[in-house]
């Protein structure tokens, strides 16, 4: 009898979670509810994904007042994939936080961590779920604004002012958004993203919607940190704390790409976007900007987090363009990337932490020969590297590989060229972290160090493990995005 | 401004009435402009009132700090909590129509206790806010 | 309609281009907070103006009315206010403690410090 309210449970339990937390005041008590609630998320995510496989839509009203006048949850293939992902990134974070959350964060604000923790989660889930423009504002900001306050509470002073940037280019971001559904509110006099989209034809030559959608595509790419928006992205993920950095890489920006894809294809309708609209070409050239410049931009970096900030924006751009190429392929390379990237990227800040808790900052400096004392972290990193430039066996390999076929498909022989020789920049900043960690003798600070704990090393190398089976089993991933991708395509008609 | 004895007592005379009037912004919600957010901002604006005339130590008395950072929670809990009673009773998420016996009575009540957790976390917020920025003026670097 | 009869709407884009400038232009934070709001009230006017019927009333029945103003855009607004005060503490909350940390408001100042802090050799 409980299965009909899982869209709802999905964002109302870490929702419930939180001011429990606060009402709670302990920190060993605020965790164990975390682990519960994204355990718990996981769970329902993963039915729900089962119920929509057969390509069924689950609605549902809330205060049961119907759709197109209330709030309406809607949950298909799409959005089904996207709450495994995001579930599934929480639930293993959530565990690896506590060691990695007590060294960093003061203790008295343990319990508050979580109840930002929480809220972020539910936030990101609410996103996912709802099916109601202005819904999917609020929960943007919730999740927005606890980001903003676990990125602050770095140990640096400079995760203050990393923080305050992304609160102004993220506020500005979402009101772009709010001002472009608000535009579409005006033209189609409902708030309900499909009832939207069906009455949208009988106006769509109007200035007032070419304006939704620009707005909506500027508000949407500054918090998808697509280049050249993305300029508050390296700061908030390298002064953030670890576990914060690794599930905000790993599910925030994937989220927005969410939310551009479904205005894109369930709202505006991917022929108005691509056909009549040159939405491709700018996307293009934009995510070819983020492959190579942020990546150059990486090479030259000293602290590794920030080298693999710059590296997401870059990995962005693969997903981006994907999207930009309008096809059922290139649409499932950007949603396959969108996967792997998420567990490709929390699996190199997990282990990332694993530094930042033995030696404070993480610079290349600072890591000489490390992998002498901490071989099993540094051979997560290698791996995660391996998979980050793509190398067969690894779950870069195969969103590049669909990436390569769709710029085939289109007959851009050079895109696919392009495509190769970015992932080889990739190979350099990788090369950077093996040569110091591998090749060089260690100092006395690193040769004293020990390895990291079990508890944080187990989820970073589930992570990496992933990162290595579904490299080899494909039917999943990319079964599940190619279904995601034929629902968007199909949603738009 | 402890001293100003015109102030002290008209501040005394007005929080009574500052109290009352958010009451009455609350519970006429159902009929007029109103609502837990007006009340719960109307009702800190008392207590920050209170403290801006007798001090922040003497509206941390009245107040506690305690006390403000379990509003916050409680009122959440309290607007979540309905909308699992909704669940419960066998309605949808914030279903009110099946609190009462018929569904407009439902409705009554489910906003009544809605906006009661809207009051409370809107006035816990706002006291919070205020608590921080004074307290850091007042022990912080100057 | 005439230029004149979207007049609501030239406010909207005025204050939204204003906030946004001074977001831009200013380097202090709370300036910067200050332009952050004044461009959300844009917003505000933009989704409230237009559910205002010339003529129309509160939107609660009654025999004498028959022209009624659309609640929804006040009720979407309250929440977007909501979310702007919270924004709005938030940023000045980290404000308070960017000041603490660098002693400072000033955005250029505290880049220099920064900067200053990381070309040092470590």
């Amino acid at each position: 009898m409980i299965a009909p309210h899982f869209p709802v449970l999905q964002v109302v339990l870490p929702l419930l979670a939180a001011p429990i937390m606060v009402l709670l005041r302990s920190g060993r008590v605020a965790w164990v509810l975390a682990t519960v609630v994204s355990w718990a998320a996981l769970g329902i995510a993963l039915s729900l994904l089962a119920q929509v496989a057969d390509g069924s839509v689950v609605s549902y009203a809330i205060g049961s007042w119907p759709p197109p006048w209330g709030i309406e949850y809607r949950i298909d293939r799409v959005n089904a994939f996207l709450l495994v992902l995001v579930s599934l990134i929480a639930s293993v974070v959530v565990v690896y936080s506590r060691a990695s959350v007590a060294a960093e964060v003061p203790r008295e604000q343990h319990y508050l961590f979580y109840t930002m923790y929480a809220l972020c989660l539910a936030g990101l889930l609410g996103i996912a779920a709802t099916g109601d423009g202005f819904n999917l504002f609020v929960f943007l900001e919730i999740s927005s604004l606890s980001s903003y306050v676990l990125i602050a509470l770095g140990r640096d002073r400079r995760a203050l002012m990393a923080s305050y940037q992304y609160l102004i280019m993220g506020t500005i971001g979402a009101t772009f958004i709010v001002i472009g559904v608000g535009l579409l509110y005006l033209m189609t006099g409902t708030l309900n993203l499909a009832d939207m989209a069906s009455r949208l034809p009988q106006v769509t030559e109007t200035r007032s919607v070419l304006a939704a959608l620009a707005f909506l595509t500027v508000g949407i790419s500054l918090k998808l940190a697509l280049f050249p928006l993305h300029l508050w992205l390296p700061n908030a993920y390298a002064y953030a704390p670890s576990a914060v950095t690794a599930f905000l890489a790993a599910t925030a920006t994937k989220v927005s790409v969410y939310v551009l894809l479904r205005f894109y294809y369930s709202v505006f309708g991917e022929s108005r976007v691509f056909s009549a609209l040159p939405m491709g070409e700018i996307l293009l050239v934009l995510s070819l900007g983020a492959m190579f410049i942020a990546s150059t931009v990486a090479v030259f970096q000293h602290d590794l987090k920030r080298m693999f900030a710059y590296s997401s924006v870059a990995q962005i751009g693969y997903i981006t363009l994907g999207v930009s190429l309008d096809s059922a392929t290139g649409l499932t390379a950007g949603i396959v990337h969108l996967f792997n990237h998420a567990l490709t990227k929390g699996a190199l800040f997990l282990l990332l932490g694993s530094f930042a808790l033995r030696l404070g900052a993480v610079k290349f400096e600072n890591i000489g020969g490390i992998a002498r004392v901490m071989p099993v972290t540094s051979f997560g990193i290698v791996l995660g590297g391996l998979s980050l430039i793509g190398i067969p066996g690894t779950v870069g390999f195969v969103s590049k590989w669909y990436l390569v076929l769709a710029a085939f498909d289109r007959g851009a022989w050079w895109l696919a060229l392009l495509i190769v020789l970015s992932s080889l920049l990739a190979l350099i900043y990788v090369w950077r972290f093996v040569e110091a960690a591998y090749f060089r003798e260690p100092d006395e600070t690193v040769a004293k160090l020990k390895e990291a704990p079990a508890e944080m090393l187990v989820p970073a190398w589930l992570m990496v493990g992933a990162c290595i089976y579904f490299g080899l089993d494909t039917g999943l991933t990319v079964g599940g995005a190619s279904q995601a991708a034929a629902e968007l395509l199909r949603s738009g008609r | 401004m402890k001293d100003y004895l015109v102030l002290r007592v008209i501040a005394k005379l007005m929080i009574a009435f500052m109290l009352l009037f958010a009451l009455y912004v609350q519970f006429h919600g159902d009929f007029g402009p109103g609502g837990g957010f007006q009340a719960g901002v109307i009702s800190a604006a008392a207590i920050i009132f209170y403290a801006i005339i007798y001090g922040l130590p003497a509206a941390r008395a009245v107040v506690p700090d305690w006390l403000v950072e379990t509003m916050v929670g409680a009122g959440v809990l309290l607007y979540a909590g309905v909308g699992v009673v909704g669940l419960l009773l066998g309605g949808n998420y914030l279903d009110y129509f099946v609190l009462g016996h018929d569904p407009v009575h439902g409705q009554h009540r489910g906003i009544f206790w809605v906006e009661m957790g809207v009051l409370i976390t809107v006035a816990g917020v706002m006291l919070k806010i205020f608590y921080l920025f004074a307290g850091r003026a007042e022990g912080g670097e100057r | 309609m005439t230029i004149a009869g979207h007049f609501s709407y030239w406010i909207t884009i005025f204050i939204a281009i204003a906030g946004l400038y001074i977001v831009i232009a200013r380097g202090n934070l709370v300036k910067k907070l200050v332009g952050l709001s004044i461009f959300q009230t844009s917003v505000y006017l933009l989704y409230i103006a237009p559910g205002k019927l010339i003529g129309g009333t509160a939107p609660i029945i009654a025999q004498q009315f028959q022209l009624y103003s659309n609640p929804l855009p006040h009720v979407l607004i309250l929440t977007a206010i909501v979310v702007g005060v919270a924004t709005l503490a938030l940023g000045l909350a980290l404000v308070v403690r960017i000041k603490e940390a660098y002693g400072s408001i000033e955005e250029d100042e505290i880049l220099e410090q920064d900067e200053s802090l990381s070309s040092e050799p470590r």
